[in-house]
């Protein structure tokens, strides 16, 4: 859908025009600068025409160099992982796209397990992503995370075999899974039909969960639902790819040359790859990264928070750490129950959350994990006596995990509205047209009126909020537990309290 | 004709092998070459025996291959949109038996498939139950074979030839394909087909051909044709030119289409009719006339002259003895059990 800038003279002329419309032009502008990158990866067994299907889908030459392995190299091979960038413009817009590929997937006699090289890839793109995004400079963190992957199914088995099943398995909660029936052109249409069903049916049945087409708003134009559901009704996309231009009644078009035949690759009627092409690159390339981004990166987030607050406290236990006669500040406790307003709309926010992203991913679960962990944290706090000083430049204080210390200078220091983690993932991305975070709006205005599922602090044992400075004895401990700068405790600690007034420190949304 | 092979003493040498001499000349019609059609006759009274095999991974057409083959459906294939392919957890052998009738010509066709190999995550050894189920017919005509009074013509279920299929990747052999073949063209005829052929072009399908014979040279592993059993240099001729062709690119089908006002057996695609006894589309015909119009009795004669014999050799060895004697009658009966 296309915003209509109006002519500068209306602007002038119409004295109640704001001009805020313009708003996504402008966005369009600066992405279109900055460019585009894209990570898509490929996996399939060997022989089943993936690199030829990225050739064919780019128009470029990826794997010119790329050499077969001989006999003996092939008997000892392993799964490995490679990558191929290349940069490409089109019209000014300019996508730096990667390609990871999977060699060796599937090639050996016993190929156990074969899929954890691929899965230890997807997570430490992730992890990666997490160190930089918990660093002290972000201003160029590399995306790395691995937006869409290609899994290809071979066209001659009886549907999904038992190496497939297992690998989309292992997979589907790191990375958005597109399956593809490879080599589509040795199956009669019937064949492919009969593929196709019987591929869907055992995704359902092994609980499998493949990318899902976002819904179409309902104030689309037909065209564009009808385009949307004929994509849906393609999953698995039997495609067949062509490194070849060929001669065709006259007409030179990328293809296969048989005896009896030829077949286009572009042709709708002959295979999908059409569609691929257009649901890879045109339509749904954007929402590929935002899944990525607020689904699969946010699970690898919390559950590596999770785990890391865990070790935290086996930490504590090993260590078997004196306490303190009496706490030397008030431990404030937590509500109980939110009230029955955050209850609702948290209740809300559940079910759009989960209707896309599956049940993992759920306000409810979020909120209860954040419990669970601020409890945990204050376990570990109360054992913690007081230590040296906290080489995490001062910025972890023990008074107020939710709300740290402005440090002294810079503009490389860790600003204040990171905590804002805690809000619900939806609201904090740029979204895109196709599902712009409708809430935004009413739970995200500045500072008039508090987000519903953060409570103003009447619990909070010491009385006023915000909490006031205490006593100088606490200034400058070392974290004993991390040990030198280790930024990880501040997110930590952020996202520990879900309670956290964040309205009067944070400027705004987080920048993604 | 396997009743009446007898191993000649090793030191029986006829004296007048001499090549120089040419034979007798005749100064009449004796009638020497009926013994051709006595042969035919009984040949049709007593019927022919073949067993065949056919391992690869689920789905690659291997029972279309054996219904296009025989023309006929001998294989049980799923039919119906209901119908549940299950891959076995390990690897099973089926056997189905067919009596098939051509102009007079009777055929007893044994076709043994393998559901479930190679179609695990972990496919180690997936080939022993192929082995011990060859090695187990071997068995089984030896001892038919070792009686006191045997039978004037012994059952043979000898597996004469296995037909492997190999997925038409285009890239070359999986290390399962060679794991496999390796082991067993030791034991067995083994006829390596690509399958599924119609997905390469005929450029690919030269390229992955060279590659896969480059692969068996370096691994040492002799397909049927063996260059070490042409007898003379006719056979040997004939047989180079099939082996510059193997391994086949097949393609199957069982489906019959309309082509220029002829029903053709092939398969309608959305771009042309693959033709499967095109031999310009496919390699199919050269398949059948290897396996049952030329080469046929070759692949008996091989089964038991070589790889039943060093089966053979190898159990004998085993029980310690150099000889066997079933005429013997001094061999006890607990001797006779315990050597095999």
């Amino acid at each position: 859908s296309q915003i209509h800038m109006p002519p500068s003279s209306a602007l002038q002329d119409d004295k109640e025009y704001v001009g805020f419309a313009t708003l996504p032009n402008q966005v369009h502008r600066k992405s279109v600068k900055k460019g585009f990158d894209f990570t898509l990866m490929v996996a399939g067994e060997s022989g089943l025409g993936k690199s030829t299907l990225v050739n064919s889908l780019f128009l470029t030459d990826m794997y010119r160099d790329r050499k077969l392995l001989n006999a003996e190299e092939r008997i000892t091979q392993t799964v490995e992982i490679t990558k191929h960038v290349v940069d490409i413009e089109e019209k000014g817009v300019k996508l730096r796209l990667t390609i990871v590929d999977t060699p060796g997937f599937g090639e050996a006699v016993n190929n156990t397990e074969c899929w954890k090289p691929v899965a230890d890839y997807i997570d430490q793109q992730f992890e990666q992503y997490f160190r930089d995004e918990s660093g002290l400079n972000r201003k160029n963190i590399q995306d790395n995370r691995v937006h869409c992957c290609l899994y290809f199914i071979s066209p001659f088995g009886h549907g999904l075999r038992p190496l497939d099943v297992e690998f989309m398995r292992a997979l589907h909660q790191r990375v958005n899974i597109v399956p593809i029936l490879a080599k589509a052109d040795t199956l009669t249409p019937s064949e492919v039909e009969r593929k196709k069903s019987k591929i869907r049916e055992e995704i359902e049945r092994y609980g499998i969960r493949i990318y899902q087409f976002p819904e179409c708003d309902s104030d689309e134009d037909e065209d564009f639902k009808l385009q949307d559901q004929a994509l849906k009704e393609s999953i698995p996309f039997a495609v067949i790819g062509s490194n070849m231009v060929v001669e065709a009644k006259g007409r030179r078009v990328r293809g296969r040359l048989y005896p009896w035949g030829i077949v286009e690759v572009e042709n709708p009627a002959h295979c999908d790859f059409v569609k691929l092409r257009t649901m890879l690159v045109k339509t749904h390339m954007q929402d590929l990264k935002d899944v990525t981004r607020e689904t699969h990166y946010e699970n690898y987030r919390a559950q590596c928070i999770q785990s890391m607050t865990r070790m935290v406290v086996k930490e504590r236990n090993r260590n078997k750490l004196t306490r303190e006669s009496g706490t030397d500040f008030p431990i404030p406790a937590i509500p109980a129950v939110p009230d029955s307003e955050t209850e609702k709309l948290i209740r809300e926010k559940d079910k759009e959350v989960s209707a896309r992203a599956g049940a993992w991913v759920s306000c409810q679960g979020l909120h209860q994990s954040h419990s669970r962990m601020w409890e945990a944290w204050l376990e570990l706090r109360a054992a913690l006596s007081p230590t040296p000083a906290c080489s995490c430049a001062g910025l972890w204080s023990p008074r107020s995990p939710w709300q740290h210390r402005q440090p002294a200078a810079g503009p490389d220091t860790f600003p204040a509205w990171r905590i804002s983690t805690s809000i619900p993932l939806e609201e904090l991305t740029e979204s895109s047209s196709i599902h712009s975070a409708k809430l935004s709006s009413a739970l995200w205005p500045p500072a008039a009126t508090t987000p519903p599922w953060v409570s103003l602090s009447q619990n909070w044992a010491s009385g006023s909020f915000p909490p006031q400075e205490l006593a100088a004895p606490f200034e400058g401990r070392v974290c004993s537990v991390h040990g030198a700068n280790w930024p990880i405790s501040l997110p930590l600690l952020a996202l520990t309290h879900p309670e956290a007034d964040v309205v009067s420190t944070l400027p705004g949304p987080v920048q993604d | 004709m396997e009743g009446e092979l007898v191993q000649p003493a090793p030191e029986e040498t006829p004296r007048d092998a001499n090549p120089a001499n040419v034979g007798l000349e005749l100064f009449g019609y004796v009638g020497i070459e009926a013994v051709l059609d006595q042969m035919r006759i009984k040949t049709m009274k007593t019927g022919f025996e073949f067993n065949l095999m056919v391992v690869g991974q689920s789905g690659l057409g291997k029972s279309t291959m054996v219904n296009t083959l025989f023309k006929s459906k001998v294989s049980r294939k799923p039919t119906g949109p209901g119908y549940e392919e299950r891959i076995p957890k390990t690897v099973q052998l089926q056997s189905i038996t067919h009596v098939i009738e051509e102009k007079g010509v009777k055929m007893k066709l044994t076709v043994t498939d393998t559901p479930g190999f190679g179609d695990q995550i972990n496919n180690e050894n997936c080939w022993d139950p192929i082995i011990k189920y060859i090695n187990e017919q071997y068995e089984k005509y030896l001892r038919e074979e070792i009686l006191i009074s045997r039978k004037r013509k012994i059952p043979d279920t000898r597996v004469h030839s296995c037909v492997y299929f190999v997925p038409p990747t285009g890239h070359w052999l999986r290390p399962l394909d060679l794991e496999f073949m390796r082991r067993l063209s030791k034991i067995v005829n083994m006829v390596p087909v690509i399958a599924k052929a119609d997905t390469l072009t005929l450029e690919e399908r030269a390229e992955f051909k060279k590659r896969i014979q480059k692969d068996l040279k370096a691994h040492g592993i002799s397909v049927y044709p063996q260059e070490d059993f042409d007898d003379n240099s006719d056979d040997r001729i004939l047989n180079n030119k099939i082996r510059d062709k193997m391994p086949f690119a097949v393609v199957g089908a069982d489906k019959e289409h309309q082509v220029n006002g002829k029903r053709i057996l092939g398969r309608k695609t959305k771009w042309g009719i693959i033709e499967v006894e095109n031999p310009a589309h496919c390699e199919f015909p050269l398949l059948r006339d290897l396996l049952i119009r030329s080469h046929l009795q070759d692949l008996k004669d091989i089964t038991h002259n070589v790889h039943y014999e060093s089966y053979r050799m190898q159990r004998l060895n085993e029980s310690n003895r150099l000889a066997l004697s079933p005429i013997n009658g001094l061999l006890g009966k607990d001797e006779v059990e315990s050597d095999l």
